[in-house]
């Protein structure tokens, strides 16, 4: 059984974070040597939650997937050709030791933020108890979010949305706006991943193996451009995602419930700027992490190369 | 587990034989797979298809050899041949005798497996569960906004497409075109967004693309064609028609410049019509027309009694006259119902009743 060191932070995904504790400041992780390889994948900046119950080590220590009689398939995939172990360890664990290997922090400004009218959230009425730390102010009965922690909670998401990629994981957008529909479609196509805007059907996450097929790999991330569906309450996929024990990044209004989910962004998602922007954003980071990945192993077959010759 | 013939065995004592025979038996894949059932139909990998295609091309050629016949020109209907030659069976149903086709028809197109060997699967929508309809609706809708945003006033670019004379795909047609069950909500909405694509200018490629979903409507209203009068060697015009009614046909010629004499079978019409009602139903479209001492006419009938005999030639006699007479008169023919060819045939016996209609008389005890 392995055993896991006493983080500050819970587990992932399944625990609620009571909003009005005070969070701490995003710092950088312990460093994750000290993590069994096993669960790189699914941890590496998860650390900094607040302070919330620890899930019994139990619970924890059990195989990922609670739901599936097939056993889960191996969190990296496999390595193409023969590299050997040491060059992959290298490889994923490099990334880990910098706060900001992808440099995210340069794609987006407060400004531009401002721009695209990220700020503006919905009426005094319409707001969720949970998504007060995160509001600024009210101005003539409108909600105005916090840019300042949008700022940072964006960085955070971005960064791991970043190290995902560039693990080669399966990311699968959802938004079930019809406006964005179009848009958030053509984003995953050009990232190379995975969207699904359309009606959510019930088992698609907790029961796969019998939707799918036996041996269906799940989405690594989920990223919501939009919390809610079309009837304004809280998506399946969140939910689903929390018993699966997959992240989520979602970019929650203030009508939004940010509880289940992994990396909230505080921000408007309604209007066509304000979504453009992220569908920008994710695209750009996604993209930049795969190429990242490319070139560091290119690099690497050009040392290992050198080095038999 | 599969179970080994006897004669495959090593030479093991009687009883190692029958232990581990017995062993065998009991070991069988539904006890150790859970639920076989629900983990829906079996996949198939790309390399497990090509596989099987090597090896039916390279069965086919065998079989041929065995046949005696050229590997190169061996069709699908000799291997068929040849199987049922080789492998009688006599069994009743079609499906559980012996078959041999290529793969392609063995495992259906959605049975493949749609990731690669890390897990990624191919297609962008591949977790929404249908990935061909919302992959056919993020294609159509690319269009709808791209021709939204370019509004141009061109009108007869609209009105060329011949939307009358095309029909949408149907449902069905629909499912087989992307190999997976389409709903009806999913369909109507797939057709309505067509329809708004139809309705907008659109460019070339877009006409193509609609056009992969409407198929043509063979025009219903074909117009007939009325032929023209002939002539025979006296220089007299006439013109022929053929004519239905119950069980009875009728070919009827009508010749220009008579005196109103009709033969029927040979012999007139007095005497092959004694009662009046029939020959007033052949006279029906002469009366009609106005042309009673102006027309000759040779017919003849066969089957059916005598009242459907003289509908019959009454018809054919009308479709005669069409060559003689202007449109709109033609067009007052149909009017009064000449032309029509009356559907109504003798109803069939229905068992539990004497008759079509008539039941047994009710007993009440």
């Amino acid at each position: 059984m392995e055993r896991y060191p006493a983080t500050k932070g819970g587990g992932r995904g399944a625990t609620a974070t009571a909003p009005g504790r005070a969070r701490p400041a995003p710092q950088e992780a312990e460093s994750a040597a000290d993590l069994p390889p096993l669960l790189l994948l699914h941890r590496p900046r998860a650390l900094r939650r607040a302070r919330s119950m620890a899930l019994p080590r139990l619970l924890r220590a059990a195989a990922p997937r609670l739901y599936s009689t097939v056993p889960a398939p191996a969190p990296a995939p496999a390595p193409a050709g023969n590299r050997p172990r040491a060059d992959d360890d290298k490889l994923l664990t490099e990334p880990l030791s910098h706060p900001d290997f992808f440099s995210v922090k340069e794609l987006f400004t407060l400004k531009d933020l401002f721009d695209a009218r990220v700020h503006l959230g919905h009426k005094k009425g319409c707001r969720h108890r949970f998504m007060e730390p995160y509001i600024f102010g009210c101005r003539l009965d409108q909600d105005i979010i916090d840019l300042d922690q949008t700022m940072q909670h964006l960085q955070l998401a971005l960064n791991f949305t970043a190290h995902v990629a560039y693990r080669g994981g399966i990311i699968l957008f959802v938004s079930r706006r019809r406006q964005f529909c179009h848009l958030v479609e053509s984003t995953a196509r050009a990232c190379g991943e995975y969207a699904h805007t359309r009606y959510w059907q019930g088992g698609l996450l907790t029961n796969a193996h019998i939707q799918f097929g036996p041996g269906v790999r799940l989405p690594d991330l989920l990223i919501f451009l939009n919390t809610l569906n079309n009837v304004f309450e809280p998506h399946v996929a969140i939910r689903d995602a929390a018993k699966m024990n997959i992240p989520t990044v979602g970019v929650v209004d203030t009508n939004c419930n940010p509880c289940l989910i992994t990396y909230p962004i505080p921000g408007n998602d309604d209007s066509p700027a304000a979504v453009e922007l992220y569908c920008k954003l994710f695209r750009m980071t996604i993209i930049r992490a795969k190429d990242k990945r490319r070139q560091s192993e290119a690099v690497e077959e050009l040392q290992r190369k050198a080095q038999g010759k | 587990a599969s179970e080994k013939p006897l004669s495959s065995c090593p030479t093991y004592s009687y009883h190692t034989l029958l232990w581990t025979t017995v062993r065998l038996i009991c070991t069988t894949t539904a006890v150790q797979k859970r639920n076989v059932g629900a983990s829906g139909p079996e996949k198939y990998t790309e390399a497990f298809i090509k596989k099987q295609i090597e090896e039916f091309n390279l069965g086919k050629r065998h079989l041929a050899n065995m046949m005696g016949e050229d590997p190169e020109t061996f069709t699908q209907e000799d291997i068929d041949r040849a199987i049922a030659y080789l492998f009688p069976s006599g069994l009743f149903d079609k499906r559980a005798r012996p078959l041999m086709k290529h793969p392609t028809e063995v495992f259906p197109e959605q049975r493949k497996i749609q990731w690669g060997e890390d897990g990624r699967p191919f297609h962008f929508l591949f977790y929404t569960g249908k990935q061909s309809y919302y992959s056919l609706m993020h294609v159509s809708m690319l269009f709808v906004i791209n021709n939204v945003s370019s509004q141009s006033s061109n009108i007869c670019d609209i009105l060329n497409r011949n939307l009358a004379g095309s029909r949408w795909l149907t449902k069905i047609e629909l499912e087989e075109m992307l190999l997976e069950k389409v709903s009806d909500n999913d369909y109507s909405r797939f057709i309505q967004l067509l329809q708004k694509l139809a309705t907008l200018p659109c460019a070339d490629i877009e006409e193509k693309y609609i056009q992969k979903f409407s198929k043509e409507v063979p025009a219903q209203l074909q117009k007939v064609v009325i032929e023209p009068l002939q002539h025979d060697e006296r220089g007299v015009a006439f013109s022929t028609g053929e004519g239905k009614r119950k069980t009875a046909r009728a070919t009827a010629v009508v010749y220009d410049n008579g005196t109103g004499r009709i033969t029927v079978n040979g012999i007139d019409i007095l005497h092959y019509f004694p009662v009046l009602q029939d020959r007033e139903q052949l006279l029906f479209p002469f009366q009609f027309l106005g042309r009673i001492g102006k027309h000759d006419m040779v017919c003849t009938v066969s089957g059916g009694g005598r009242s459907a005999q003289a509908g019959a030639i009454r018809l054919a006699s009308a479709k005669a006259l069409r060559s003689f007479v202007t449109e709109k008169e033609v067009e007052f023919m149909r009017q009064a119902g000449l032309l029509t060819v009356d559907p109504r045939v003798k109803e069939r016996k229905k068992p539990g009743q004497e008759g079509p209609r008539r039941k047994f008389t009710w007993k009440k005890r």
